[in-house]
């Protein structure tokens, strides 16, 4: 075998070809991962560079002038401070609602107490599936201003008069979670369920023989053994905040009054791309990068040092 | 016992079906709304009584005969969804299965490369990816919106997890038998890894049908929109364009919606993806 490898080593060096190069085992792997490599070196370590030089620049048509931090100065104001909040409260909105209401809905659609688990999971899924636009189209028709709009009916049952929905910084924000609800709802359900999978029946069992109900159960068993599926859909959950325009671009693709559904993502867009200062619209992402970088790695910490804590 | 039990089920069965019926209401309601008169829509948007009797398929009927650039959406998303789930599948399925079974110089450092973007919003890139389109003249073309797609960190994760639980005595006896490193990749394992491709092209081709904001920034003529870019045109104060708004929001999610019902347990792997090792 030795041998063999030796010969054919020789006979490529005296006849070294690029058919040869290519088969060497050496080379294989990294013509397999080459796709990866370009695609690496050429749509992230380079825009994300770029994106930092950008930040320190004026970029017009043909003329690129550095201004050093007067990007980042400039931020400094009540526009960004309205959008950082705003998308702050949807964070934790979306967060809280998206993490709590799954998993208790996933423990009852996996526990023995519900009929039907498999249709009522596919319904719930099907949300995921829709572009977040549409269902935005339909969520306008809903809640519309009018008296005799869904969402206006159904507050008037309770006595509430009718209200314009997409005119009201409460309201506004409401729409936005409500949409983002719907959307991830099942999709996270689904995550709780693969978690519920995981955990041994025989705890339960064993908990039901010293006589634990089922509210004890879910605190001292279903709740701790979820942590790690917890700790992820949290994390996506946050990341996927921080990220979001288009839940806020269906209501107000034009802007919004006040700037009430304004978010980092939509001030990066509307600088960038409507005001066309590429230079500044770098900067508010540099300043996204940090966020999502310092929640990161509280994330990653807090969840370490829970786990030394147990 | 037995018969608490039973109020248990009735009561969750109920809480849960209540839900359901929430998360599809919506859905319902569109196609509902598809059938109303689109001046009478726009008056009143979506209300709790339907007028039953004005229900009609004249908004189907204006956009199959004289829809403007609807068909043109339709047909670029379909070509831009298509060469993304063909080029990505193939792209991140060769540097999953390399990073899975090959022991390379590197192999460690490009793994943690790929969750370190994984881990990276994609919108933080968008203005210098845009300047970087605008550089490479590719502005208003399919490729400006594939491109960013075509190497997907979640799918080269995916593919690798599938590839590490490949049998490896088949690679050995194929290379007995005097095959090649691509063919034993291409003739061998890719097939064994049909599972996993079903589950990505899902995810792949449902995350760009569905994309917007990138479509929105490099695409620039009306006639090369694709679907939710140029749904969001329609989205005007003044409603005129209400026909083709709704129906055409239906005619968007139908195709995906019936796929699901065909092929539902792709649809969730492919959906729940960074939970399996969660």
């Amino acid at each position: 075998m030795i041998e063999r490898t030796a010969s054919t080593a020789e006979s490529r060096r005296s006849k070294w070809s690029l058919k040869d190069f290519f088969l060497s085992k050496k080379v294989v792997p990294y013509v397999f991962v080459s796709p990866f490599i370009i695609s690496f070196l050429l749509l992230f370590l380079y825009p994300l560079i770029n994106g930092v030089v950008m930040s320190f620049q004026t970029i017009l048509p043909g003329q690129t002038t550095f201004i050093g931090m007067r990007n980042y100065e400039r931020i400094l104001n009540p526009t960004f401070f309205k959008a950082l909040s705003n998308t702050t409260v949807y964070v934790v909105l979306t967060t809280v609602i998206l993490t709590i209401l799954p998993m208790v809905l996933a423990t009852m659609l996996n526990s023995k107490f519900v009929r039907f688990s498999n249709v009522f999971r596919a319904s719930l899924f099907i949300p995921a599936l829709t572009s977040t636009i549409v269902a935005g189209v339909v969520f306008r028709l809903m809640f519309g201003e009018s008296e005799s709009s869904l969402a206006n009916t159904v507050v008037g049952f309770f006595g509430v008069e009718p209200m314009e929905w997409k005119f009201g910084a409460a309201t506004g924000m409401f729409l936005m979670v409500l949409l983002c609800t719907w959307k991830w709802l099942g999709v996270n359900i689904l995550y709780f369920m693969a978690g519920l999978a995981n955990v041994p029946k025989e705890l339960y069992e064993a908990a039901e023989m010293d006589g634990a109900g089922i509210l004890n159960k879910f605190r001292h068993i279903t709740l701790p053994m979820l942590k790690p599926i917890t700790v992820y859909v949290v994390t996506i959950t946050i990341i996927g905040g921080f990220r979001m325009y288009e839940e806020s671009y269906v209501f107000w693709p034009e802007g919004s009054p006040g700037n009430i559904g304004l978010t980092i993502v939509g001030y990066i867009y509307q600088q960038g791309f409507r005001m066309n200062d590429l230079g500044f619209g770098a900067a508010i992402g540099v300043v996204l990068m940090l966020i999502i970088f310092i929640i990161s790695i509280l994330q990653l910490s807090l969840s370490g040092t829970l786990k030394k804590g147990e | 016992m037995l018969a608490r039990d039973k109020l248990l089920t009735t009561i969750v069965t109920v809480v849960i079906a209540l839900v359901a019926i929430l998360a599809l209401f919506p859905l319902f309601s569109l196609m509902l709304s598809s059938l109303r008169p689109s001046s009478e829509l726009m008056r009143n948007g979506i209300t709790l009584s339907v007028p039953f009797d004005q229900l009609n398929l004249n908004n189907y009927t204006y956009i199959f005969t004289e829809a403007g650039n609807y068909w043109s959406w339709y047909m670029n998303s379909i070509i831009i969804s298509a060469a993304t789930i063909i080029l990505c599948l193939f792209f991140s399925s060769m540097v999953g299965y390399a990073l899975a079974v090959y022991n390379f110089k590197g192999n460690r450092f490009i793994f943690i490369l790929v969750l370190l973007i994984l881990m990276v919003p994609f919108e933080i890139l968008m203005l210098p990816l845009y300047q970087l389109m605008i550089g490479l003249q590719m502005i208003d073309t399919y490729l400006a919106v594939i491109l960013p797609m075509m190497v997907a960190p979640i799918a080269v994760f995916f593919f690798r997890q599938y590839a590490s639980g490949l049998p490896k005595d088949l690679m050995e006896s194929a290379r007995m038998d005097g095959c090649t490193e691509y063919g034993i990749f291409f003739r061998i394992m890719a097939p064994l890894m049909l599972p996993s491709f079903a589950a990505m092209a899902i995810l792949q081709g449902l995350s760009s049908w569905n994309n917007f904001l990138w479509p929105l920034v490099v695409l620039r003529s009306n006639t090369m929109f694709t679907l939710p870019v140029g749904l969001a045109t329609l989205l005007t104060p003044y409603g005129n364009n209400y026909d083709i708004l709704i129906a055409g929001s239906v005619m968007t999610i139908l195709p995906v919606v019936i796929l699901f019902l065909f092929f539902q347990r792709y649809f969730i792997e492919g959906l729940t993806v960074g939970g399996v090792k969660g």
